[in-house]
């Protein structure tokens, strides 16, 4: 394999290498996928990786079970995960001191480790195998399905799943167009927010003409609640850059830049590392492959402005600039960077291309919907079961992303809505949970896909305070260029926190939505112009909680401070001490053994009693 | 001072921004080196690339992950995405301001800590999340992270009985809230 060592020159050397890779894989199949992805990382999945080489050293495995440190493995929730291949034998929450018996019993006498296996909560029947866990069954993991069998900072292991085979069939038998037309036969839309077509877009900047073109990976995923852009990055970097290279091919480009988001640092680390193993091995650079196509990519990291997510704000901060979006026409596609014909695409988006391109659209857009192909990925968070990254095909309803996946609602509460599209989505109410997760359709309904985060929400989350929190959110980010956006959020904020405090009136309340309208209709970029959507939204289904609010002063949901009280009940009380001992401002006071009392105007209804007593004497009000 | 920003060079083998010329990149740099935008090398890099003060503060202070004072020794940063919200993150954030005695944005007087909160880390799971230098702790409550934080205290305070009483005793003067802390920590050795 001296191509890994001096770079490949010509196709033949690549199909060469990606055989001799395959051929290489095939004889190792026995390896460990422990999750490094930021949720295992944090419940401790580093050790175990470490402990884990250090047992099958000792055990003399380490030549014949490999250990794989792989991105997101999906089920965040059962953290740290680790499954066992070739069988497929799910571990959840492993421990360090579980890695022993793993070893010993699955590795050397391939029995399993019941005790870590994953629970079905609603069967009770404990599941072996990773697939046929219901969370990943009833998904169509087709960008997340290699994330089980990448090491992420191992270009041998993509080259070997056939990696980069997609851009050396565009190389040996297409052009441009033939590239442009798949794209469009796939029916792939934007995965970023808006669903824009990406062969619309390719096309537009393909037929410019000018000397220089950029291609630009937007990674600034700043939605929050969303996190399968870093998923991906940190998982299989490489087919990001593929489909990027891909891109920067189809319209022109020589030059490819990613737009990373500076509170993702393991993914800026992971896709630089990815740079330089291509580079190394001859698929960037000059005269790639031999084939007269150059290109290069560099890695921009941002400094943490939401609205950088804006395509010509994202401009105007790779050039080093103020993030502040310019109005368009003249679009990217005419001028974007440096004045070039411009084009950018979501992380999840370019993703998608290589496999459009190695299966061929018709194949691809076999999932999906008619008018959009493929599948989605989204993050399913909040108040859910089974928290974690889930890919399913466009247009499976809500229902069954929320239920069959995601398991239903945590500790038996009731479901409320599903926040999805980020700041400039809207919440979906029980009513609309067999909507079709469709670009239109969830824009008819008031919210919007956005970049795939989907938070569950159930009783104890107030659909009020919600707006307040994504209007701080969106009024902390404006950029302040527009009069509408900056003072029209700020304004919307004062107005729904008086609705928190039980301050307000119904003919405020009015005045609220007249004013969200004009915030919408009357900014230039995409920030302002959804800006109202978590207050319309919310008002559009639960008007019933803001007028509780309003006119009856409370919040049923439990969340809005000025609203609540804590009391504790006398009769469950039997004056442990607990709650007096935590309470941070001693708003608590009382005889030992002797029923607590609460003192109303100290309390500070931070919950840290509610939360301690175990008794359950504390009582929210 | 001379020569500060001109040794400013980005790294070509890193694949890093073009060309050296984003200033945004040349902060981030500056930033790394210092821990903060400090003052002097602002100026310096204005005059070098024939910018006005102004021009060079309204890219500093446009992005949040700019300081332009220094940062504490110790870094606590809450996540504030929604996953975060509505699990209750805002109380959390309220309990470590109010247990370090400083605002977020903010670093406490003796230089040990600052406190920032970010939108989203993306790592939704852990919800609500705080991150202690670069540490992530997942499934925080107003309680958990009371407990957590006087953990750290006791770590990066593991001085001699005396030395922390004489602190505790400076700390109290100036109102720090982490001042009733150490002492309660002090009582139960």
């Amino acid at each position: 394999m001296d191509a890994l060592q001096t770079g490949m020159r010509s196709l033949p050397e690549l199909l060469n290498l990606q055989q001799q890779l395959k051929k290489r894989r095939e004889q190792q199949q026995n390896y460990l996928a422990v999750c490094g992805d930021t949720g295992c990382t944090a419940w401790g999945s580093q050790n175990i990786k470490g402990v884990f080489q250090k047992c099958l050293q000792q055990k003399g495995l380490d030549h014949i079970t490999g250990l794989k440190f792989t991105g997101c493995l999906g089920l965040c929730e059962s953290g740290p995960v680790v499954i066992v291949f070739p069988q497929g034998i799910f571990y959840q929450k492993v421990k360090e001191s579980d890695i022993e018996e793993i070893v010993e019993q699955t590795l050397l006498q391939g029995k399993i480790v019941e005790r870590l296996l994953y629970q079905d909560p609603l069967s009770g029947e404990k599941i072996i195998y990773a697939p046929e866990i219901p969370f990943y069954r009833k998904q169509e993991r087709i960008l997340l399905v290699n994330n089980w069998e990448i090491d992420p900072s191992s270009i041998e292991d993509y080259l070997a799943l056939g990696g980069y085979s997609a851009f050396g069939s565009v190389l040996a038998s297409m052009d441009s167009e033939y590239v442009i037309g798949e794209i469009k036969k796939s029916r792939l839309r934007g995965r970023g927010g808006a669903g824009f077509p990406t062969w619309q877009k390719w096309e537009e900047c393909s037929e410019m003409a000018a000397a220089q073109k950029y291609i630009i990976c937007n990674a600034d995923e700043g939605d929050p609640g969303a996190f399968m852009d870093r998923s991906l990055l940190e998982g299989n970097p490489h087919s990001v850059l593929e489909g990027l290279i891909i891109g920067g091919f189809a319209v022109g480009a020589t030059e490819g830049i990613i737009y990373v988001r500076a509170e993702y640092p393991t993914a800026v680390q992971k896709i630089r590392r990815a740079l330089i193993q291509a580079h190394e091995l001859g698929l960037l650079g000059e005269n790639i492959l031999g084939s007269g196509f150059s290109f290069n990519v560099s890695v921009s990291v941002g400094a943490g402005a939401f609205v950088c997510g804006e395509t010509s704000a994202l401009v105007a901060s790779v050039e080093g600039r103020v993030g502040e979006p310019r109005q368009k026409p003249p679009h990217l596609a005419e001028r974007g960077y440096n004045n070039c014909p411009t084009v950018i695409n979501n992380v999840e988006t370019l993703a998608n291309i290589p496999s459009i391109i190695s299966k061929g659209a018709e194949v691809y857009r076999r999932t999906g919907t008619e008018k959009s192909g493929g599948t989605k990925i989204f993050s399913l968070v909040g108040k859910v079961r089974n928290t974690g990254l889930v890919e399913v095909p466009l247009g499976v309803s809500l229902r069954e992303i929320i239920f069959d996946i995601g398991g239903g609602i945590k500790g038996g509460k009731a479901f409320k809505a599903v926040q999805t599209g980020g700041p400039s989505g809207g919440c979906l109410p029980a009513s609309m949970l067999d909507l079709p997760t469709d670009f239109d359709e969830l824009k008819a309904a008031g919210s919007m896909m956005g970049s795939g985060g989907m938070i569950v929400l159930d009783e104890e989350t107030c659909m009020v305070d919600l707006a307040r929190y994504f209007l701080k959110f969106l009024n902390d980010e404006s950029c302040g260029r527009c009069f509408t956006c900056r003072e029209g959020l700020s304004r919307m904020l004062e107005m729904v926190e008086a609705i928190t405090k039980g301050q307000s009136s119904m003919a405020e309340f009015a005045l609220l939505k007249e004013l969200a309208a004009v915030v919408k209709d009357s900014t230039m970029c995409g920030l302002g112009q959804t800006g109202a959507n978590p207050v319309l939204s919310t008002i559009r289904y639960f008007a019933e909680e803001y007028r509780v609010h309003i006119e009856e002063g409370r919040c049923p949901a439990g969340v809005c401070r000025d609203l609540i009280q804590f009391q504790i009940n006398t009769e469950l009380c039997n004056g442990c001490g607990a709650c007096r001992n935590k309470c941070p401002v001693e708003a608590i006071e009382g005889e030992a053994k002797a029923p607590h009392l609460i003192r109303a105007a100290l309390c500070t209804k931070c919950g840290i009693c509610l939360e301690t007593c175990r008794y359950n004497a504390v009582i929210k009000l | 001072m001379s020569g500060l920003a001109g040794n400013l060079r980005i790294d070509r083998k890193n694949f890093d921004t073009r060309n050296g010329e984003s200033l945004v990149a040349l902060l981030q740099q500056v930033q790394e080196k210092h821990n903060y935008l400090p003052e002097h090398v602002l100026r310096e890099l204005a005059c070098s690339r024939g910018l006005s003060l102004m021009e060079m503060y309204s890219v500093a202070t446009f992005y949040k992950s700019f300081n332009l004072q220094p940062r504490g020794k110790h870094n606590i940063v809450a996540c504030m995405g929604t996953a975060c919200h509505v699990q209750g993150g805002e109380k959390v954030l309220e309990e470590l301001s109010r247990m370090l005695g400083i605002k977020p944005g903010e670093t406490s007087r003796d230089g040990e800590y600052s406190l920032d909160h970010v939108n989203c880390l993306g790592a939704c799971a852990l919800a609500p999340l705080v991150v202690v230098d670069g540490d992530y702790h997942g499934n925080m409550t107003a309680a958990r992270v009371a407990a957590l934080i006087k953990e750290k205290l006791r770590e990066h305070k593991g001085q001699t009985a005396e030395a922390l009483n004489q602190e505790i005793g400076q700390k109290a003067q100036s109102g720090c809230c982490c001042a009733r802390l150490l002492a309660g920590e002090i009582n139960s050795v």
